[in-house]
């Protein structure tokens, strides 16, 4: 039983989200099909199949593991999703610098990182049915879990629900940013292949976090 | 699906070996350290001449590697199928065409293109080379509003393509060379539909799901559904509401010279996209205007799609004298 998370865990989380990505992928295009051109869930795959070859010898600090993985997503994704999840972990990694393992705290410090560096480079906000729609309130739970003292598993597990339900709310939206905002309000129903991956990518943080328990 | 691939993973690299093949005299194809290709002309870097670089066409064939040439573009960075390519070929590519007198990334406006450019290009600068970007965005059937990304860059960007790298060939500098983008973008619009979507090799199934009986207008160049569905009624009929939107947003003045461009999507007979061009140039002509310059054909596509674009670009002496100077690329020759 420990209470904080270490470098095993970020390349344990990185290596699961791979396989569940693969498991997801043709769920991920179907979604991007409906309202985007159908490559999210091919792209994504790619991108974490990649990281997973890079990271292979493993590596020395939570951070490296997610900058490679930020790396990684930004030179072989392409499309938006690229930059954006590319950035994303990019600045999830420089945001636990220096640190050995992390506490709940660490886990906001993550969250944090990736949302600002989503929204940095895709300049969207909440409401315009994006992946920002997922790491926003995912942000909120982490925060709150943190503020009250629990473990960074639990920080995960809470994030991660608000995400997926983040994602559900997608639904509705009229997007306004992204390719799906070309659709206009035939964009309204379908719920956003970015929130969605989103969802998935914490929830794989969060198992893998009770795992390392 | 039934298609002429062996592996959908292997589609860009198998497809980029035959040209490069086919085409050694004009292209080298290249992979950065990732395995992303880029296509760059075959005697780059280009002594004193200002280089451009578009990317995206994977799918789109023969955009953009088929435009890569004497008189037009200095290197192409494909991507994945319908995906823009990531920072890194871009850079390799930006590296491998400077010549010194700075570098012209032609960007068509889609979230992803825009952002990978934009990396590279701080990438690029950071290397001390001086990089600037044209966005084109000439597609009508996007409301270019606070509540959307804005216009798509669709079949303008090979009039832009061609009409830029022609002022780049005579030696214009990096600043001319964005003027005149800018000015081209500002003068041209398209608008597109498709009869039947396109299969994309690696999801297998069609990108969007249209009845027999149906038509998607406005469409983009992605395989993404368009603005609205509508029955299907005739080849005139569906001009009508191409050329038209494309006419009232350029609002040319009565006795101006045009460029009239009817694009297949791919899967589209030449004989039907004469039909169009047909009617598109009466009503183009009932607006008071005269088609000076025509280009009729498959030059920017989505896979296999039934369909066409049309666009009209507003022509001057200085556009219309770089549409006729002389290019010598895979896909368009003068």
């Amino acid at each position: 039983m420990s209470d904080t998370l270490d470098t095993a865990w970020a390349l344990n989380w990185i290596r699961t989200a791979q396989e569940v990505i693969s498991e997801h992928r043709m769920e991920l295009i179907d979604l991007d099909r409906e309202i985007g051109d159908g490559d999210h869930g091919e792209n994504m795959y790619r991108g974490f199949t990649k990281t997973v070859e890079k990271l292979a010898d493993g590596t020395d600090s939570i951070a490296s593991a997610l900058g490679t993985l930020g790396k990684t997503l930004l030179a072989t994704v392409g499309g938006a999703a690229g930059p954006l999840y590319g950035t994303a972990f990019r600045e999830a990694g420089k945001a636990v610098e220096g640190q050995e393992t992390i506490d709940a705290n660490g886990v906001v410090a993550i969250i944090q990182g990736a949302l600002d560096g989503i929204v940095k480079r895709g300049k969207a906000t909440t409401g315009e049915k994006t992946m920002v729609d997922a790491w926003t309130p995912a942000l909120e739970a982490a925060k709150a879990a943190a503020a009250a003292g629990k473990s960074p598993a639990e920080a995960f597990k809470v994030a991660a629900e608000a995400a997926a339900a983040g994602a559900e709310e997608t639904i509705p939206m009229l997007a306004t940013k992204g390719r799906a905002s070309y659709l206009g309000e035939r964009s309204i129903g379908h719920k956003d292949p970015g929130a969605t991956s989103t969802s998935y990518i914490l929830a794989v943080a969060a198992d893998t976090a009770e795992a390392a328990q | 699906m039934k298609k002429l691939i062996n592996d959908p993973q292997n589609v860009v690299p198998e497809t980029l070996a035959g040209f490069e093949a086919v085409y050694a005299d004009y292209v080298k194809v290249y992979y950065d350290e990732d395995d992303n290709p880029y296509v760059v002309r075959a005697d780059a870097p280009v002594a004193g001449k200002v280089a451009l670089v578009s990317g995206g066409g994977s799918g789109h064939e023969p955009l953009h590697a088929g435009y890569v040439g004497m008189g037009m573009l200095d290197a192409a960075v494909p991507g994945a199928v319908f995906t823009s390519p990531s920072p890194g070929p871009i850079l390799e590519a930006t590296k491998a065409v400077n010549a010194g007198a700075g570098v012209l990334h032609i960007v068509k406006n889609y979230t992803g293109d825009v952002q990978n450019f934009e990396i590279a290009a701080e990438d690029a600068a950071d290397e001390g080379i001086e990089v600037k970007a044209i966005v084109v965005d000439d597609d009508v059937a996007v409301q270019d509003s606070l509540w959307t990304t804005g216009r798509r860059g669709v079949a303008g960007t090979v009039l832009l393509e061609k009409i830029v790298g022609a002022a780049a060939q005579a030696g214009k500098n990096l600043d001319e060379c964005l003027a005149l983008a800018e000015k081209v973008n500002g003068q041209v619009r398209s608008m597109g539909v498709a009869l039947t979507a396109c299969t994309v090799p690696h999801a297998g199934k069609p990108s969007f799901d249209l009845p027999d009986d149906e038509i998607e207008v406005g469409i983009g160049i992605h395989g993404e559904p368009g603005r609205r569905r509508e029955k299907y009624t005739s080849a005139d009929a569906i001009t009508d509401e191409l050329i038209k939107p494309v006419l009232d947003d350029l609002k040319a003045p009565a006795g101006s010279q045009v460029l009239l461009f009817v694009n297949g999507m791919g899967g589209t007979p030449e004989s039907e996209l004469y039909i169009v061009y047909k009617h598109a140039r009466e009503v183009v002509e009932s607006y008071g205007l005269s088609v000076a310059r025509s280009l009729v054909g498959n030059y920017i596509t989505s896979l296999e799609m039934q369909g066409c674009s049309v666009t009209v670009l507003l022509l001057d002496d200085e556009l219309t004298g770089y549409w006729d100077a002389p290019v010598d690329t895979p896909a368009m020759k003068k």
